[in-house]
């Protein structure tokens, strides 16, 4: 049975990404379809998506829970609809990061790790190098990169996003 | 000014296959498939030409094409794209401005090895950039009939498949990316079997970094020994050294291996706002620190770097000037390893939380003597004691800031606050 919960398009993509892989290895398109359904659902999974998935791919649930917990970009729960990800790693911290998260959080109200309360901005805590260091302070709004950051930068990129 | 995975950097439209084929791209492919090299001819020339592995480990990457089990079984190439070393941020240039280099290193390995897929493994943050410039290289090279079933008539099928990740450093340890691609958890696999016995699917596999597999197209076209004359001194080859941390320029630079670390530094404008050179990590963060005095005149090569205690890693050189707190930066680089242990060996799982929560104990002024022998104690602990390298990472960075800088940190418990104001 396929849960009508995963919309036709997606799960058309989803059946492209299934092309990349031999016949028999559905669990490897399990991934790229999280982020997929992910980016469709604002931002977020859903038990109920994690379950569709499980369904169309024919496997287990339990692989996909595995999955959607161990990988840093899946959000189990509902977030702010663009996604701000200051880097802190070493190279940003010696140029100043830490002023960077102080000033968004004051800039949006936030603590780092939480979403604005008319759920615009998600303030991720991001562990992870982003792999832009020569460029650092850094952060990424929606996946795109702004590097060089100043506060006035900061202002612009924030102020600048219009929701739809 | 040196190029070989930058040759495209500053030219219009970088990653575009015209600008590419322009400048002579595709050619080593092209004359492989018409003159149907033999195999062992290409693995021999790759080994021959000192070619090492520039994802961290600086393994032989002829050799390691040799290793693959001559077995008429599927077999697989993977590039390892999900750059995610602290510190390290070339391969995104080369994937966003030399896309194509990498897909025919990823061709001519396929052929060497005969496998006939391989896979691009993007980590999941280049979604935003770099996964849609190599998605668009993928498709113009299959267009281009250089990709794909009988590649230009010869009866040679390779395809090359871009995938993405979703955050975790740990899957850039090669077997943690073999069971990423298989959908599971990035947990790395205990070897052997080494993955060129059984590696993706349980066939045999290799995984080069991309850096690597970019330069494989021009040691095959320009030949071995103008490879290995682009070296400084005693070394052989290039590689791109990721310059960051407190500099006034900060940027990617293609030098010659042996290049002094003096002559990067002065590449970038020197030290920032002409403050003093503290320390240096010069592979990522994963390798040890050393003193600024100690690496000034070292040519950047594997043998140099190991003979100060150090290593060339990925090239992440990071450069810290004479206002940094030693004892803050550890306690950030513990944080990075404690987050993203993959939980599977409890020296790595348990010991990278007491390393961290140790050093944020010491930084809030509430540490002892006690706590940096803990430090030194749990750092052998981990050491050696798990599958994979990631527990060793956590471990190096401890022992080597306590070892070249342990005033600091004796000064810190004893004063409850930073030697540096």
């Amino acid at each position: 049975m396929t849960s009508k919960v995963l919309s036709e398009d997606v799960k058309k993509e989803i059946d492209m990404v299934r092309l990349k892989f031999p016949k028999d290895q559905n669990k490897s398109s399990i991934i790229e379809s999280l982020l997929l359904i992910q980016h469709a659902n604002g931002g977020y999974l859903s038990e109920a998506l994690i379950e569709a998935l499980a369904d169309h791919l024919k496997i287990k649930k339990i692989d996909i829970y595995e999955v959607a917990t161990f990988y840093s970009m899946f959000n189990l729960k509902p977030v702010g609809r663009n996604i701000i990800s200051v880097c802190t790693n070493v190279s940003c911290m010696l140029r100043k990061s830490d002023e960077i998260v102080e000033y968004i959080e004051k800039k949006l109200k936030v603590k780092i790790g939480e979403s604005t309360k008319d759920n615009k901005f998600y303030l991720k805590d991001e562990m992870e190098c982003l792999a832009a260091c020569n460029g650092a302070p850094m952060m990424q709004v929606n996946h795109v990169n702004y590097e060089n950051l100043t506060f006035t930068k900061i202002d612009e990129i924030i102020d600048g996003i219009k929701d739809d | 000014m040196i190029k070989v995975c930058t040759e495209t950097f500053t030219h219009d439209n970088p990653a575009s296959i015209e600008t590419y084929i322009q400048l002579g791209g595709y050619t080593a492919w092209k004359k492989i498939l018409e003159e149907k090299t033999s195999k062992s001819e290409i693995i021999t020339l790759i080994k021959e030409s000192q070619l090492k592995g520039k994802g961290g480990a600086g393994f032989l990457t002829g050799l390691k094409w040799s290793f693959i089990s001559p077995n008429k079984s599927q077999k697989y190439l993977v590039c390892n794209s999900d750059e995610s070393e602290p510190g390290t941020c070339k391969d995104r240039d080369i994937l966003r401005y030399n896309p194509h280099s990498v897909i025919e290193g990823m061709l001519i390995a396929c052929y060497a090895i005969g496998a006939s897929v391989g896979y691009n493994y993007l980590r999941g943050e280049f979604i935003g950039d770099q996964w849609e410039v190599t998605k668009k290289a993928v498709k113009d090279a299959y267009e281009h009939k250089l990709v794909g079933k009988n590649i230009l008539d010869s009866n040679i099928s390779i395809d090359i498949i871009p995938l993405i990740g979703a955050g975790a450093y740990i899957v850039g340890e090669e077997t943690a990316m073999l069971e990423s691609i298989e959908g599971k958890r990035g947990m790395p696999r205990i070897k052997p079997p080494f993955p060129a016995v059984q590696g993706l699917y349980g066939k045999p596999t290799i995984i080069n970094n991309t850096e690597t597999l970019a330069s494989v197209p021009y040691i095959m076209k320009n030949g071995l020994d103008w490879y290995k004359s682009l070296g400084e001194g005693d070394s052989h080859g290039v590689k791109m050294f990721c310059m960051s941390g407190h500099l006034n320029n900060p940027k990617v630079i293609e030098a010659p291996l042996g290049t002094k670390f003096s002559k990067l530094l002065e590449e970038c404008g020197g030290v920032l706002e002409n403050k003093k050179l503290k320390a240096v990590i010069p592979g990522g963060s994963s390798v040890p620190v050393v003193k600024g005095q100690d690496i000034f005149d070292v040519p950047m090569d594997y043998e140099p770097l190991m003979k100060i205690g150090t290593m060339l890693g990925s090239g992440g050189v990071i450069v810290m000037d004479e206002s940094t707190c030693m004892v803050s930066v550890l306690e950030r680089i513990s944080r990075f390893y404690y987050a993203e242990s993959c939980g599977q060996c409890t020296p790595c799982r348990e010991g990278t939380g007491w390393l961290y929560k140790t050093l944020t104990n010491i930084r809030s002024g509430n540490g002892t003597q006690s706590d940096l022998d803990l430090l030194d104690r749990v750092a052998n602990q981990i050491e050696g004691h798990c599958i994979c390298a990631l527990g060793d990472a956590a471990a190096m960075p401890v022992k080597s800031f306590l070892k070249n800088f342990w005033s600091e940190f004796e000064y810190f418990v004893e004063k409850k606050q930073s030697m540096i104001i």
